[in-house]
């Protein structure tokens, strides 16, 4: 909402602040100001001036010179290029030194443009004669001045007076962020309600009088309302003998501050009163009005109608609608219609003012596709008393401006009751809240000054009708404490029982994971918890597969972000593909992040969220690389039994030959492998990447920091080496689990340490090398000890089929 | 004998200085002391000697010895220290050739701002707490003071599953479950992964982090929260750091504040950094509504608490001088590495 300090001072006149304090004072007590524009802040020694003659610029055709009073002794002369000057004129002349907001096209120039006198073609020019536009504003709001030239004053203008003054520029514009919950604040006169509390000035709202002619309105129309519990309220006033004209200057420039476009009287009425008083209102041509009748009620399935914009609108039993005795005539509370719109031969008008249901406008104003100021305002729940004001309100100016007759009466359907609101006046309460220490006096004077009421025998405040947020003791404890001001709260801690900071052992595992991830060179990646359904195809995942079944989004920013991923792959292998588009080398990246499973599609329970971590390289480092990053953080986890690798895990995305299932204990943990080169395709990876997933709540089931020290040890190990020639199939990893299998109780460790194919090497076959380590805690190991578990290892590799090479 | 000592000791005193290297010295050293030597051969020929003299020769033998060992000893240091010298020197190295570095990955900025917060937090004994990220409406709103059809469930344009499953739209949801739990008094903090549907751009995402504090206890106040809230913007931005508390809306606490810190830029003065105000709008908070109590099954006449929220990009963006959000979540690795 924006609003010209000039409006505000009008309700609040001791008020003499700088913008700068007005900013900060009404932020400080809750009406938050965004910013403020001066208007006035780059016109300078700008001036009426009357034309006193027009001449022909020697040397230029569409040039003129002027000599221009400013009322001072000696006119000064203007050279000037613009079409409509002519002597008698009173115009805007910046004189020498001066300077005025922007050009002529409208376009603004910080700090403003510094206008000094020279030679225009030869011809003297000591200043400029300025349109609207320069003078930082434009013809939507001042639809006075003229589309294409100089503005004109009026031709009784006194020449030497401050032209910005007259045209209202001496003002400051604020725009406010009002929050939800403060729905008075959304007029002027909350605004400047607001202001006098927080700068301790009176404040005098507009004082509405009796309105109306001897005749009633009555005989002029009838209103029912069908719709009881979408209409609270609904006041009619009738205005005969209409006389359309501009309305008063200075009505046009507050609602332009406001950022509304005066119209014509009849409009700009209607509008200023919803910015004054924050209701909103509409006028209709009486003739219109069939059988002189108002009825509101809902629209039915389908049903079309056109707003006053032209626009056809289909509705259905949900909208509200402003009827007649035959038809539609506007969209309750959203837009009037085109049948029931003033045109110039209207003479009769039916003012409407009402409170209709915040929730239904709102998801009205949705379904048709339809905001609207009003609807702006109606849909965040208007106070119901506030209409009547409104409507006495309007009818007031019209008769102050004279734009018609007004018809005694007013015709006004209440569907809500006015109760009194009661609240508990309890100062100790809201000083335990705050931690302050405020007197009762000084609360009671914070509370009336925004106009709550106090009841000093039972000892309750009594609450406006237009402050229906205030509804518990928190309530009036904020109000209190917006007027003792936030910073004048003291600061403590909380006192009480002590609590421990701590994480969860799950947040102690995934820390561990990023330690490791990082000290092996990856970086930590974000990405998205929603992709494109279309990420399946690019993983090559199988038409059937349960990974394909995933928990949609009903409304999404569009297919690419619509479904939550079953699977952490596509995230990570789109960072990668990022880096090697902007060829960036090495690349090595980990993110963790959940995948979401749902129990059943559609939804009726949360679905699983199952936290991955997934690993992501390409550049140096290979499918062994991956491997090792994942056993450093088993290690560190403190996993002591052996986690083997599945070969035969058969996904689709990962080279063939290159990937294997993560097992511990039976159970699959995740995998790794290197990315197939059609998935890389896929990505537009341009290198053998590799991958790695784990997930982490299987992960940390095994998982655990206790430790025990093992001793170092004292006797001497003895080692031995194997080599064997093996058949290619079989995996070193049979190799180990036979040597783990057999090595017997002084198996200490053992070590691969050569695997060779190729020359000298049958075809078919591979040559690997171990060397095992044996050693005993408490004694030297014997000759015998060792060889006896060497015997048990070579004769359970020979029986694998592998031949020992001696 | 006397003389032949003498010139024993002069001739090895006259070859150890001639000796330069390491190897000569040790020639010399056998040439006179070795088992040939000739000092040994000297000594060998005691029994020639008339056994009254032999002492006196014995002693001068001894002497010999040890002048000519001890200046052996001597020279083998210079000469070891000499070469050591010339190996040092040798050796020299251009210190500004490039270092070898060892290949560590980074977090993410936002990991980094979390880990800093959550330490503040910790430090003062709150429990860091999770909930899901795909919630019940229940929990995201209704719980929070937000019925159907309150305005600030538009505001907060949610992204639905079904009508009463969604994305969460802030971490309060797991204040709600944790007070559910009815364990107090609680002090907490959720981060996590939050969701609104808003397009991507400089200062947008429609997935972002939220770090959210909940305290419920007997007697907290208003001014439990600045303090707890100015305690931890100076933990975050330093310790020159003011606070400056608004008076704000929120459905789910009462009293609302938003909470600014001065420009950690130009300390309050106003730059371009905080658009020339010196503050910097930094998180929401307030005091539980006592309504969201109830729900809850704790009683707003005997406890009170407050809650704040803050957004962890936000903070990371500020701290780091980042300006696109988009760069969160692109992943270049000449972004990553920075952190």
């Amino acid at each position: 909402m924006n609003t010209a300090l000039s409006w505000i001072k009008a309700y609040v006149p001791d008020l003499e602040v700088t913008a700068q304090e007005y900013m900060d004072a009404m932020t400080l007590s809750g009406s938050k100001v965004e910013g403020y524009t001066q208007m006035d802040a780059d016109l300078d020694k700008i001036v009426v001036g009357e034309i006193l003659s027009v001449e022909k610029h020697p040397d230029a055709d569409k040039l003129v010179v002027c000599q221009v009073h400013i009322g001072e002794e000696q006119p000064v002369q203007i050279v000037t290029g613009a079409p409509n000057v002519a002597a008698g004129d009173k115009v805007p002349v910046v004189l020498d030194g001066g300077r005025v907001a922007g050009g002529h096209d409208g376009k603004k120039s910080p700090g403003g443009i510094k206008i000094k006198k020279g030679k225009l073609r030869g011809v003297e020019s000591n200043g400029m004669m300025c349109s609207i536009e320069e003078l930082g504003s434009n013809t939507d709001m001042y639809p006075e001045a003229p589309k294409d030239g100089i503005y004109q004053f009026p031709k009784d203008t006194e020449p030497g007076l401050d032209a910005v003054e007259l045209l209202g520029l001496h003002d400051t514009v604020f725009e406010y962020e009002i929050t939800s919950n403060r729905v008075d604040c959304f007029s002027v006169i909350g605004l400047a309600r607001e202001a006098a509390a927080t700068f301790r000035k009176e404040f005098h709202p507009p004082v509405i009088r009796k309105t109306g002619n001897g005749e009633d309105v009555n005989a002029y129309i009838k209103v029912r309302v069908e719709n009881a519990d979408l209409c609270s309220r609904y006041c009619a006033r009738v205005v005969k003998n209409i006389k359309i004209e501009p309305s008063p200057e200075w009505m046009q420039r507050r609602l332009a501050a406001n950022g509304i476009r005066p119209i014509n009287n009849i409009v700009d009425i209607t509008n200023y009163v919803m910015e004054e008083y924050g209701q909103p209102m509409h006028a209709y041509d009486l003739a219109t009005i069939a059988g002189g009748e108002i009825v509101v009620k809902n629209a039915q399935d389908g049903d079309k109608y056109t707003t006053l914009d032209g626009q056809e609108r289909v509705l259905d039993s949900s909208v509200l609608m402003i009827c007649d005795g035959e038809k539609p005539v506007g969209i309750a509370g959203i837009m009037g219609g085109e049948n029931s719109m003033i045109t110039d031969e209207a003479k009769t008008l039916l003012f409407e003012a009402a409170c209709f249901d915040g929730t239904n406008i709102r998801l009205s104003s949705k379904k048709i596709g339809l905001r609207t100021d009003a609807s702006g305002k109606f849909e965040k729940g208007l106070d119901p008393n506030n209409a009547i004001d409104a409507i006495n309100r309007a009818c007031q100016l019209i008769e102050e401006l004279g734009a018609g007759e007004v018809v005694g009466g007013v015709v006004d359907v209440k569907n809500f009751e006015k109760k009194e609101v009661r609240l508990p006046f309890t100062p100790d309460q809201y000083n335990r809240l705050l931690g302050t220490d405020i007197s009762e006096e000084d609360m009671l004077c914070y509370l009336k000054r925004i106009e709550l009421g106090y009841d000093e025998e039972k000892r309750e405040l009594l609450i406006p009708s237009f402050r229906q947020d205030l509804l518990c003791m928190n309530d009036i404890a904020e109000e209190v404490a917006r007027f003792y001001g936030y910073d004048n709260i003291p600061t403590s801690l909380p006192s009480g029982e002590a609590t421990t900071g701590k994480i969860s052992f799950k947040m102690r595992i995934e820390n561990v994971v990023k330690e490791i991830a990082e000290f092996c060179g990856f970086s930590q990646a974000m990405v998205y918890s929603f992709e494109s359904p279309k990420v399946f195809d690019k993983l090559s995942i199988p038409a059937d597969s349960e990974l394909r079944k995933a928990v949609v989004i009903a409304n999404p920013l569009g297919e690419d972000f619509s479904i939550m991923r079953t699977m952490s792959l596509n995230g990570m292998l789109t960072s990668l593909s990022t880096n090697y588009n902007r060829r960036n080398k090495n690349v090595r990246l980990y993110e963790t992040g959940n995948i979401y499973l749902p129990k059943q599609l559609p939804l009726t329970e949360l679905p699983e969220e199952r936290m991955q971590f997934t690993l992501g390289m390409y550049g140096d480092g290979d499918f062994f690389t991956m491997k090792g990053v994942v056993e450093e953080f088993f290690d560190k986890i403190g996993y002591d039994g052996k986690v083997t690798y599945n070969p035969d895990c058969g996904r689709p995305y990962l080279h063939p030959g290159r990937q294997a299932d993560i097992v511990y204990q039976g159970k699959t943990l995740g995998y790794l492998g290197e990315l197939h080169p059609e998935t890389a395709d896929h990505y537009g990876i341009g290198e053998r990447a590799y991958v790695a997933v784990l997930d982490m709540p299987s992960v940390t089931e095994f998982a655990s920091f206790s430790r025990k020290y093992q001793g170092i040890a004292k006797y001497p190990a003895v080692s031995r080496d194997i080599s064997m020639l093996v058949k290619k199939e079989i995996l070193v990893g049979q190799i180990e689990k036979i040597i783990e299998e057999k090595g017997g109780r002084y198996l200490e460790s053992y070590e691969l340490f050569d695997v060779y194919e190729g020359e000298q090497i049958e075809e078919g076959y591979k040559s690997v090398a171990y060397s095992v380590t044996f050693r005993a805690s408490d004694k030297t190991l014997e000759e015998n000890d060792v060889s006896e578990a060497m015997n048990r290892i070579l004769k359970a590799l020979e029986n694998l089929g592998i031949e020992l090479r001696r | 004998m006397k003389e032949k000592l003498q010139s024993i000791r002069e001739e090895a005193i006259r070859q150890i200085q001639e000796s330069d290297k390491l190897d000569k010295l040790n020639d010399v050293r056998i040439a006179f002391l070795g088992k040939k030597g000739e000092l040994t051969t000297v000594l060998k020929s005691m029994k020639e000697v008339a056994p009254e003299d032999r002492p006196k020769v014995g002693q001068m033998v001894n002497e010999t010895r040890e002048a000519i060992e001890s200046f052996l000893e001597e020279t083998k240091q210079k000469l070891e220290k000499a070469a050591r010298d010339v190996r040092l020197k040798r050796e020299v190295i251009d210190v500004t050739l490039p270092a070898k570095k060892n290949i560590i990955g980074h977090s993410h900025p936002n990991t980094i701002a979390l880990r800093e917060i959550k330490d503040i937090f910790i430090g003062m004994g709150y429990e860091v707490v999770e909930g899901p990220e795909v919630e019940y409406d229940y929990y995201n709103f209704e719980a929070l003071n937000i019925p159907a059809n309150h305005p600030a469930k538009d505001e907060q344009d949610t992204f639905y599953i079904t009508k009463d499953i969604l994305l969460r739209t802030q971490t309060s949801s797991v204040q709600v479950h944790e007070m559910e739990k009815g364990r107090l008094p609680i002090r907490m903090i959720s981060p996590g992964r939050v969701f609104r549907s808003d397009e991507v751009d400089a200062t947008h995402s429609p997935s972002f982090h939220q770090v959210e504090g909940l305290v419920i206890d007997k007697k907290i106040t208003f001014a439990d929260l600045k303090g707890t809230l100015a305690e931890f913007a100076k933990e975050l931005f330093g310790e020159e750091t003011k606070v400056k508390f608004r008076p704000h809306h929120f459905p789910f606490t009462e009293p609302s504040a938003e909470m600014d810190v001065s420009c950690f830029k130009c300390g309050g003065k106003g730059c371009r950094f905080c658009k020339g105000e010196g503050w910097i709008e930094i998180l929401g908070c307030g005091m539980v509504h006592p309504h969201v109590l109830e729900m809850c099954g704790i009683d707003p006449e005997e406890y009170t608490g407050f809650a704040f929220g803050v957004g962890l990009e936000r903070i990371a963006l500020l701290k780091y001088e980042i300006d696109d959000m988009r760069l969160l979540y692109e992943n270049d690795i000449r972004f990553l590495k920075q952190f």
